[in-house]
């Protein structure tokens, strides 16, 4: 039984969000990128955990990007994973990468294939969905824990005010979570490994976008605290009910 | 038409659901063309018709009960044949744990561009284009949806939703239900208080209360406002807290009308899940901390000497004191 891990490329967490040309790109000038951690601390992490337990036999990475994605798909591929894919084409929107990542998947007959719950730049949240309906295969998105037992996948999910336990056989496309995993962090070992890991780049199925992005603008800025004293703490109180109307 | 999607839970309409009919009748007014909910699944009769008072002049049924169990791969037939069958242009979600689910799915299938995390009405002077959240709230795009069918999925509290007067014409629809593989076995609710991604008033804890002895002072101030409950990262990883009520980046991202942070620095991965909040209260005894700088209201001092004094005023304002 073969995994699929869908890896995405976004800035460092703690990266300056500013535009450039006129607000419709990211300043990405002195950024520095990483790999999704949805994408690393939970899908792929667990797809080497089912691995290594013997429950799976092998682990493909994707990503959809051209060369500048590849110091990330190297970084993910010392954390592990048996090889990787290449797209080589710019994420024009969700539906583009999804056919991209839908026609790997189908090539190479995966049975599972795990996405991150979201991409922590385009917060698209759309991209397993949309491999799942392409390959007309069953979703469960926001899932915080995967198990395999031969064919049959047991998993939880998030839903609204607690979580849900459910079951499906393979095959099957699964978002996934914090709870799924813990963080790894790559060994010396994992680093020098992932340099000589087979990377294939393969070119794009021609799809057209959906969407496109027009701009960007950021929010406005707060006008600054307002602060009260700690000795009067009903003043805090007073100013959120009469003031500000929240309570 | 516009077709929006309302999610029943053990037969009652959701209130995210409310706010993305509240936001389909809207859109519809703007189009110019009529507002219809679709439910699938036990509803109560009373709030389906109901779903009028939120702008919905239609409500298309199917109590069929497979639909209690969700399979977004059988909704997602369901809601494509239904969309066909009355010719939908613009397709609603809210962008909840379901409607990320169904939304994607939809978009694929009927090669209609979507937009997950709306914040607003689309303008459609040059083309249509509706601005979502990115960056995890540190930022917005617009984006501009290319096709013919539209669907549209909106960020949970970006609008609200108010209630008028009015009764939707329920009628009776039968979609297709066969064919899903996931069998659900069990639910856990989190029992008592609102769910955290619906909640208006959050009061949040972060390391600064040194331990889970002490978390009592925050469940008083949530009790006595009626507020949900929330935890930075350390505080969920160090098992001082429940992991559904880590809030940031890699946690939940809420939007409530007021976040109470309590002994929270403000790093900016914790401000990721928070920052769409209207109201930001932040009770740090370090003038420093960064989170004053993301605050509408702030008290500096010491968490167990401030908290435990703003529920006794919160008291006396509600009379219970
Ligand atoms: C990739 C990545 C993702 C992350 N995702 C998240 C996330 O989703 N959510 C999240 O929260 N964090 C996240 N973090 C961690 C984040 O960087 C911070 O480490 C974390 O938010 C700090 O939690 P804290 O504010 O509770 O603790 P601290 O930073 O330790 O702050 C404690 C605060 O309490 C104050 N304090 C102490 N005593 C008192 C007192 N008696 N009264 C009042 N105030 C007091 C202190 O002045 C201090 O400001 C992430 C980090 C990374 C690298
Ligand atoms: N360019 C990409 N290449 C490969 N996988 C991606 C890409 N973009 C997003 N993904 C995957 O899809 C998930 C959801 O992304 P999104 O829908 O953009 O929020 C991510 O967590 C990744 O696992």
């Amino acid at each position: 039984m073969k995994i699929l891990v869908c890896i995405s490329k976004t800035p460092d967490t703690t990266a300056k969000i500013a535009f450039t040309d006129n607000n419709t790109k990211f300043a990405d000038a002195g950024v520095q990128f990483i790999v999704n951690p949805y994408d690393e601390w939970y899908a792929l992490v667990r797809a080497l955990e089912l691995k290594e337990a013997g429950l799976a036999s092998h682990v493909t990475l994707v990503t959809v990007g051209g060369a500048d994605v590849e110091p990330i798909i190297r970084k993910a591929l010392a954390i592990g994973g048996d090889d990787a894919v290449r797209v080589n084409a710019d994420s024009a929107d969700s539906f583009f990468v999804a056919s991209q990542i839908a026609a790997v998947a189908s090539e190479g007959g995966y049975q599972l294939v795990l996405t991150g719950k979201e991409t922590i730049d385009y917060n698209g949240s759309s991209i397993g969905g949309m491999v799942a309906e392409l390959l007309d295969m069953p979703y469960v998105s926001l899932a915080t824990k995967l198990d395999l037992a031969g064919n049959m996948a047991s998993m939880v999910r998030e839903i609204e005010g607690g979580e849900e336990k459910l079951e499906c056989a393979l095959p099957l496309v699964v978002s996934c979570q914090k709870g799924m995993a813990e963080q790894r962090i790559p060994n010396m070992k994992g680093i020098m490994g992932a340099r000589t890991k087979p990377l294939t780049v393969k070119e794009p199925v021609a799809v057209d976008a959906l969407t496109s992005v027009v701009g960007f603008e950021l929010p406005p800025a707060k006008t600054g605290v307002r602060l009260v004293s700690a000795d009067q703490p009903e003043e805090l109180i007073r100013l959120l009910h009469e003031e500000a109307k929240v309570i | 038409m516009v077709l929006i999607f309302a999610e029943q839970a053990d037969g009652h309409i959701k209130k995210a659901s409310l706010e993305a009919v509240y936001y389909g009748s809207k859109l519809a007014a703007q189009l110019g063309t009529a507002a219809e909910a679709v439910v699938l699944g036990s509803a109560d009769a009373a709030q389906l018709a109901a779903l009028g008072q939120y702008g919905a002049q239609k409500v298309h049924h199917d109590n069929n009960t497979a639909f209690d169990q969700f399979d977004a791969q059988v909704y997602t037939r369901a809601l494509v044949a239904l969309a066909q069958q009355c010719g939908a242009t613009v397709i609603v979600f809210s962008s909840n744990t379901t409607g990320r689910a169904l939304a994607p799915r939809l978009s694929a299938r009927l090669k209609a561009g979507l937009v997950n995390g709306a914040i607003s009405l689309p303008d459609t002077s040059n083309g249509f284009v509706v601005k979502k959240n990115v960056f995890s709230g540190k930022a917005y795009a617009q984006v501009n949806l290319l096709t013919e069918t539209k669907i549209i999925a909106i960020s949970p509290n970006a609008f609200g939703a108010t209630a008028g007067t009015g009764s939707a014409e329920v009628v009776a629809a039968q979609l297709p239900s066969a064919g899903g593989r996931i069998r659900v076995t069990g639910v856990e609710k989190v029992s008592g208080t609102v769910p955290l991604g619906e909640a208006e008033l959050v009061v949040s804890g972060g390391r600064g209360l040194k331990g889970p002895e002490h978390w009592g002072i925050v469940e008083d101030l949530a009790g006595a406002l009626g507020a949900s409950l929330a935890c930075s990262r350390p505080v969920a990883d160090a098992h001082w807290r429940p992991h559904h009520e880590h809030v940031g980046q890699t946690g939940g991202a809420i939007a409530p009308n007021l976040y109470i942070a309590i002994g929270i620095s403000g790093a900016i991965q914790h401000l990721a899940g928070v920052n769409r909040s209207k109201t930001i209260v932040v009770i740090n005894k370090d003038p420093e901390a960064p989170f004053f700088k993301a605050a509408d209201y702030g008290i500096v001092g010491d968490a167990f000497e401030v908290v435990p004094k703003l529920t006794e005023a919160v008291k006396k304002m509600k009379g219970l004191a």
